[in-house]
């Protein structure tokens, strides 16, 4: 029978394996760049080497107490302000991003977003909440916790919307991913009037809060927020890459990835449940910032392909690089004040969408 | 040995499926032939496991079907669908390398990556390899769809194997639809294939299958022979089709002409 060892092929299949690391690879160098070169960039500003000789002595070492005192104000500036706000921006970039690639992949859709399972409308509308009608009670909440009484606040908003839109489309454990959309839009909707409510009512004070909400910063970052988001958003996230191969598979279809050994049921359930998570922890630190979970996926596959094992990692990368520049360009473009990033992810996003509905367009022949 | 026993299927209140049994050995190759809405593509959903049965048992290898781990059934049972409709741009490889997922469910080795250049031969489609799959034509989808559920089930030390195939002829031109049964024939020669096929064209499954089963209204009218169930009568009580017996004039396969409807 077929001898397997004397095929005439060139072998794609097992060279893209080998591309896979290489592409991660400059992904990674690329990235790493952007860091020094962002970190470096601002009010004080710091040369690249030398945000590399700073980089090597953190605030616990014991080099920090030698750092010359001409060089003590760039080191506080990089790691109190700049260090936390690249941290957070990639963790931002790689959640949204590894995001999207699943929920594309789970939807069989290319058009679709993390946020349609919720999270984003929920955790915008929690925070609203807590910021108009929260009071004394939310004062008393901000004492005990601090800074994080609003982001936890948000964050079970975002997973009660999400666990509200999961009942709604499931049915004696099976979930429907197209029901799920259209809860999604049902329920963000709801969402939406209410946060209309809650400008209606918002003091002028109010309504500056709630403006960060809808527009979405990474001026936020404390290293508490980014230890909580890297716990949160990290293991979700490393979770779903597990899951690529599965995921691979449901492009032949519900049934036949079944067959192929896949349970759908709970493929679906974690991927989700990741989601959900990974972005919750994220929006409500950040807020909504947007298109990323679209973009990055797409660029990687135009580049790469479909395979989800070489794009969810290189997504994530891609994710990363794109909200770090985004914010580059928010806080230097209108110094000394700073754009909101999410205004700059939506005015690079929705040109690009419009682009890639345009091709879409081309290909089933309108 | 693929057991189906009383089995009967009932979707939201509507039966079907009656008091269907059935055995099939490996090394066999039964055709389901029958009428629009007699039940076919259903009952090769209860098969393969997508469907339980609401009566009865189905069993693969002295086991019933809701007893097998999901991982280890799809390592020896494959199905090929009517519509092979796939999102995203994966290339004919890649998508053959999908039916691998079961071996690796992560990293596909080396082994697999052999094994499905080595399906993409089997179905005669090298050229194909990296072409995007939904820029195929229906012939060359089909193909390698073929090439897919062959690549799933590809060892011979994991066996009995299942084959199953949901009208793979359908919307192929006839070269391809002989290419198709022909590939399922010589798999079922291995000996230890059991291959279940849709088809819809009774002169076609005569040719390449050794059993044939007539299904009409959920209920198993005759499942015999090719030369038993190929028979003016048979066939005129599933189909409602008058019609007279011819003989192949290469080789001798019985074949059905319908009378002229006035």
């Amino acid at each position: 029978m077929s001898s397997v060892s004397t095929i005439p092929l060139p072998l794609k299949a097992r060279r893209s394996i080998h591309a896979r690391s290489k592409i991660l690879l400059l992904l990674g160098l690329v990235l790493l760049l952007i860091i020094v070169l962002a970190a470096g960039t601002g009010a004080v500003h710091i040369p690249p080497l030398q945000v590399i000789k700073l980089l090597a002595t953190p605030p616990f070492s014991a080099g920090w107490q030698d750092i010359p005192q001409e060089y003590r104000q760039q080191a506080m500036v990089l790691w109190n302000i700049r260090l936390p706000r690249l941290g957070l921006g990639v963790l931002t970039g790689v959640t949204l991003a590894v995001s999207g690639a699943a929920m594309q992949a789970l939807l069989r859709n290319p058009l679709a977003e993390p946020s349609l399972v919720g999270v984003s409308g929920g955790a915008a509308l929690f925070a609203s909440l807590a910021i108009v009608l929260g009071g004394s009670w939310m004062l008393a909440l901000q004492e005990s916790i601090g800074e994080f009484a609003l982001p936890i606040f948000a964050f079970i908003g975002s997973l009660l919307v999400t666990i509200l839109i999961f009942i709604i489309s499931t049915r004696q454990g099976r979930t429907s991913i197209a029901l799920m959309l259209l809860a999604g839009i049902a329920i963000g909707s709801l969402c939406g009037a209410l946060i209309g409510l809650m400008t209606f009512m918002a003091s002028d004070l109010q309504m500056r809060s709630l403006n960060f909400w809808s527009l979405g910063s990474l001026g936020a970052a404390t290293w508490p927020m980014v230890g909580m988001v890297a716990c949160l958003g990290g293991l979700a996230v490393i979770v779903l890459l597990k899951q690529a191969s599965a995921l691979n598979t449901l492009a032949l279809g519900e049934v036949q990835a079944s067959l192929l050994g896949v349970s759908v049921r709970k493929l679906n359930q974690i991927c989700i449940a990741c989601i959900a998570l990974a972005v919750g922890a994220v929006v409500s630190v950040t807020g909504i910032i947007g298109f990323i979970g679209l973009v990055a996926p797409h660029l990687v596959r135009l580049a790469v392909g479909p395979d989800q094992r070489v794009v969810m990692p290189a997504c994530g990368l891609v994710g990363a690089i794109l909200v770090l520049l985004s914010d580059l360009l928010a806080r230097t473009i209108a110094v000394p004040t700073e754009i909101p990033v999410g205004i700059i992810t939506a005015l690079l996003g929705v040109p690009f969408f419009l682009a890639l509905l345009f091709r879409m367009r081309r290909k089933i022949g309108l | 040995m693929l057991e189906v026993i009383n089995t009967g299927l009932d979707i939201s209140g509507k039966t079907l499926l009656t008091d269907i049994s059935f055995t099939i050995s490996p090394g066999e190759f039964v055709a389901i032939c029958g009428p629009n809405g007699a039940g076919k593509s259903s009952l090769v959903r209860l098969l393969c496991g997508e469907l339980s049965p609401t009566r009865g048992q189905v069993r693969w290898d002295g086991k019933a079907l809701s007893d097998w781990n999901l991982l280890q059934l799809a390592r020896q049972r494959a199905l090929m669908q009517q519509r092979g409709e796939v999102g995203f741009d994966y290339t004919a490889l890649e998508i053959i390398l999908l039916g691998r997922h079961p071996h690796h469910q992560g990293a596909a080795r080396e082994v697999d990556s052999l094994i499905a250049e080595a399906a993409l031969l089997e179905v005669d489609a090298t050229h194909l390899a990296h072409q995007i799959y939904s820029t195929l034509s229906g012939g060359e989808q089909a193909r390698v769809q073929m090439a897919r559920v062959l690549a799933q089930i590809w060892e011979t030390t994991i066996n009995p194997r299942l084959l199953l195939l949901d009208e793979p002829t359908a919307a192929l031109d006839p070269r391809q639809q002989h290419r198709i049964l022909g590939i399922a024939r010589k798999w079922a020669n291995k000996g230890d294939v059991a291959v279940v096929a849709i088809v819809h064209d009774l002169n076609l499954a005569a040719q390449y299958a050794d059993r044939i089963a007539l299904l009409r209204d959920g209920k198993l009218q005759a499942m015999d022979r090719v030369e038993a169930v190929m028979t003016p009568a048979a066939v005129e009580a599933c189909f409602d089709l008058p019609c007279v017996l011819l003989k192949h004039p290469d080789g001798g396969t019985p074949m059905i002409a319908a009378r002229r409807n006035h």
